[in-house]
């Protein structure tokens, strides 16, 4: 039995008194047809033929690990004929007219064909999966805007799609995938960062993706549950590529918003930077602030999924650490470890600090 | 206070005993390995993961002339022992040995490197007790190598690198962790390489920097292997004992992978406890580096919700501190009987005196 | 209250009713016995309804799976955690972790037409046999 039970009381948070911005929504299309308006017949032909290839064993959107639900999707997230999040109606009234949304960053996942081990047809699908959120998702709610996708492992093309897009203001954000073939702040990614500030825009690292690595730098696990724990870890590693690369020194500019990848592990990558800096300076003389700054004046992190300390309080520490003006929420819609806006943020955290995660530091980071 | 009331009686879990060069272990290779060497052209097996000229490798006064250091007792005592007053201290030998592809060269140099411990730094200072390294081709040569040397009771430990081959927790490792549980070794897992995977999973670091940083990482990830393994759980006496891992990644993982589990336990079913509960019983954590700001660390003390786990090390001859300020700064002063003795005691069981017990030592 | 007539919830389904003030309880048939659970799991509040129904797995050391009680636990469709349908407790912390209970059983419709449960919301036919929820 599927049958969606109208939530009791729709409407948003109390707390959300600067409105609720919802970093972290996935669309997905019905079906591949939905791209064919926005490619090529030489990458129809492709995708029809070939799908997704990427850096895994499984055709057809097997993930290597399987998921624990279909779809990795909450169960009741499913509309009448459809999956999870492909009809705007049904995601309008289970998500942005239930919680009175006031502005919700979509952030496509596969098949947008990032990461793809072909870059020609990575970079195509990019651009379809960018003119697909406009016509599909951008132009028909205002509510919504759209990330823009980008086949990063091939920086000019990443860095043509963020030019063709700057201006348009149904954009928020470049969108990468946390699990890049190099580490995240490796040179050979600068001509994305660099198109992402000339553009005005943040660049958003999404947990997942792969590599071509093996998942844990110690070889590879067997478990999803191994696998949800390694987003975090992947994403720690690209926080400190980043900052050590030095790409905040060189882009002073730069935005990053680390999304899905929990943020509780954020104070102490930071000091473990900061103290080790201080022994290693000599190697990195590009270096010029403790990354522990660069961090905090370039890095935001999004919510979803909200950590689960065992004394609740220890959230407050972590949140001041980081500081509470760099938290975004996110509900992840339509995935299962989805975040209730009205339930995930846990009543000790103070009002005013939820009213700006909720939307008040959203729309200063983001200009809505 | 930041270095050891000596009353205290230190025991000091991580220092690092460093081979001048492979000929010093040449001695204790049998003669195919030791000609091998020499016919060969191998002169060291120092490790990416401790470059020789990194100033947190081997701190700058403790130095030799050649710019080598830890190559000898007299300096660790003069430099370690001494100065914190240590009453124990476990030597944890870091020279590549483990990142040879060669699996009978590996046997070989490895049971060449624990034979230099024994001779050259356990057989001159009855402070020092060591891990046996651990040929980690498979595990029967593991288990072969624990079981030649642990009747040698100042073998404390088996030791592995974190970020090997496979992690830590998989099945296959096991006849590993109950030969441990039989002859009273904890399991110790400490930062450093074997090269079969780049630093993180995505990719190899540029900078050393990020290198040294990327630990963190492989101690959660080992650890969540660990755990979600069942490892852990199939083997409760087992100790296991993070070493140089920094220490405040834990609460953080810890929280996310428990978080998870309530949902995804079905999974892994055998995992029937807490993570949090199961970690805090059997996980130890050496306190050096202690990456935290002073006055963050009592805050993270509370969010590890032990007293038991972390255990005090000067990690010679890295860099960690100046001076002889070895404790790490914001350590409450209560804790320290523990931190530098009593969690220790009460891990490695072969620390424990043998005969009646020696005045002072809790119980 | 009256849940509705049993013919409504054969043997592995289950039904949603509104038991007042916005309360939810989800009734569920197993093997011909009824259980009512709160329909709101206590985590972020998911609709219990909308989860699957599963079994329960343990094990007596890893790689042994011992599967047992199929379609007796209920999964909430979001972060999933399971409660047995039976107790409404979690798997993960029967003691401090649960979904309220509420006893359920069977009446006679012409019991119920004789009172004290409410009957308002549909009609009792005396010949059919009722779920009856103390909620």
């Amino acid at each position: 039995m599927n049958v969606i039970q109208p939530i009791q009381h729709p409407g948003k948070p109390a707390a959300a008194t600067l409105g609720l911005v919802d970093v972290d929504i996935h669309p997905r299309a019905k079906s591949i047809e939905e791209f064919r308006p926005f490619l090529s017949a030489r990458w129809w032909e492709h995708l029809t033929t070939w799908g997704m290839r990427q850096r895994h064993g499984y055709t057809g959107g097997q993930p290597p690990f399987p998921k624990a639900q279909p779809m990795a999707s909450r169960r009741d997230a499913w509309p009448p004929g459809g999956t999870p999040c492909s009809d705007l109606d049904f995601m309008r009234f289970q998500l942005l007219d239930n919680y009175g949304t006031d502005v919700g960053i979509l952030n496509p996942l596969q098949p947008s064909g990032q990461g793809d081990r072909n870059n020609g047809f990575s970079a195509a699908m990019a651009h379809a999966t960018n003119e697909w959120q406009l016509e599909a998702w951008l132009r028909k709610e205002p509510r919504l805007r759209g990330s823009v996708v980008v086949p990063y492992e091939d920086s000019a093309a990443s860095a043509a799609e963020i030019r063709a897009r700057a201006g348009d203001p149904n954009f928020a954000q470049v969108l990468m995938m946390s699990r890049t073939a190099e580490p995240a702040g490796n040179p050979r990614y600068w001509p994305i960062y660099e198109a992402a500030v000339e553009a005005g825009l943040p660049v958003a690292f999404h947990a997942f993706g792969y590599s071509g690595w093996a998942m844990t730098n110690g070889g590879w696990p067997s478990f999803y549950i191994e696998e949800v724990s390694e987003h975090a870890t992947s994403c720690q590693n690209q926080v400190i590529s980043l900052v050590v690369e030095g790409v905040f020194e060189r882009l002073p500019g730069l935005k990053v918003v680390l999304i899905e990848c929990g943020f509780a592990w954020m104070p102490s990558v930071a000091w473990r930077l900061d103290g080790h800096w201080k022994h290693l300076r000599s190697e990195v003389p590009h270096l010029t602030r403790a990354p522990s700054e660069q961090i905090r004046d370039h890095i935001w992190v999004s919510t979803q999924p909200m950590e689960e300390p065992e004394r609740g309080a220890h959230v407050l520490d972590i949140c001041e650490w980081i500081g509470w003006d760099h938290i975004l929420f996110a509900t992840d819609y339509p995935h299962w470890d989805f975040d209730d806006p009205r339930e995930a943020l846990p009543g000790i955290i103070p009002p005013e600090r939820r009213r700006d995660i909720f939307g008040g530091n959203a729309r200063k980071l983001y200009g809505f | 206070m930041t270095s050891p009331d000596p009353a205290l009686r230190a025991i000091d879990c991580d220092v690092h005993p460093m081979p001048v060069s492979l000929r010093s272990l040449s001695p204790y290779m049998d003669a195919f390995w030791a000609d091998q060497v020499v016919e060969r052209g191998m002169t060291g097996l120092d490790s990416q993961s401790w470059p020789i000229g990194s100033p947190k490798t081997i701190r700058a006064d403790w130095r030799d002339a050649k710019g080598r250091g830890a190559s000898s007792v007299e300096e660790l005592r003069a430099q370690a022992l001494d100065p914190f007053g240590v009453d124990i201290a476990i030597l944890n030998p870091l020279y590549g040995v483990q990142l040879l592809f060669n699996e009978d060269m590996c046997r070989a140099f490895t049971r060449a490197l624990n034979d230099w411990v024994r001779a050259e730094w356990l057989d001159r200072d009855p402070r020092l007790r060591a891990s046996i390294v651990l040929p980690m081709h498979t595990p029967e040569q593991a288990v072969d190598e624990i079981e030649r040397l642990a009747p040698d009771r100042r073998f404390v430990q088996a030791l592995a690198l974190v970020m090997g081959e496979v992690p830590l927790g998989r099945r296959q490792w096991w006849p590993v962790f109950e030969a441990c549980v039989r002859h009273g070794l904890a399991l110790g897992i400490h930062a450093g390489s074997a090269y079969r995977h780049p630093q993180t999973s995505v990719g190899w670091t540029s900078w050393y920097l990020e290198e040294y940083a990327a630990n963190q990482q492989a101690f959660q990830s080992t650890l969540a292997s660990l755990v979600t393994e069942g490892a852990l759980g199939k083997f409760p006496a087992l100790k296991v004992v993070l070493l140089e891992s920094g220490v405040t990644w834990l609460p953080a993982f810890l929280w996310r992978l428990q978080k998870v589990w309530k949902g995804v336990r079905f999974e892994v079913p055998w995992v029937d406890r807490l993570p949090a509960e199961i970690v805090r019983d059997q996980v130890r954590l050496s306190a050096q580096p202690f990456d935290a700001p002073a006055d963050g660390v009592g805050r993270i003390l509370d969010h590890l919700r032990s007293e038991e786990m972390l255990l005090w090390a000067s990690d010679w001859p890295h860099w960690q501190f100046d001076g002889n300020d070895c404790i790490p700064p914001g350590i409450p002063a209560r804790l320290l009987p523990k931190l530098l003795r009593g969690n220790a005691l009460a891990t490695y069981p072969r620390l424990a005196p043998t005969g009646a017990a020696r005045q002072g030592d809790a119980a | 209250m009256i849940a509705g007539p049993v013919a409504e919830i054969p043997p592995g389904g289950r039904k949603l009713v509104e038991v007042g003030e916005g309360r939810r309880v989800v009734v569920f048939n197993l093997g011909g016995e009824f259980y009512a659970l709160a329909n709101r799991c206590p985590h972020q509040g998911g609709s219990l309804c909308d989860g699957i129904r599963t079994g329960h797995v343990t094990a007596p050391e890893p790689g042994v799976y011992s599967y047992e009680r199929r379609g007796e636990m209920i999964r909430c469709p979001w972060h999933s955690w399971e409660f047995d349908i039976r107790t409404g407790k979690s798997w993960f912390d029967p003691r401090r972790v649960q979904v309220r209970q509420f006893p359920a059983h069977v009446e006679k419709g012409s019991a119920l037409v004789e009172g004290p449960y409410r009957a308002e919301t549909f009609p009792v036919r005396v010949e059919d046999d009722y779920v009856v929820v103390e909620a």
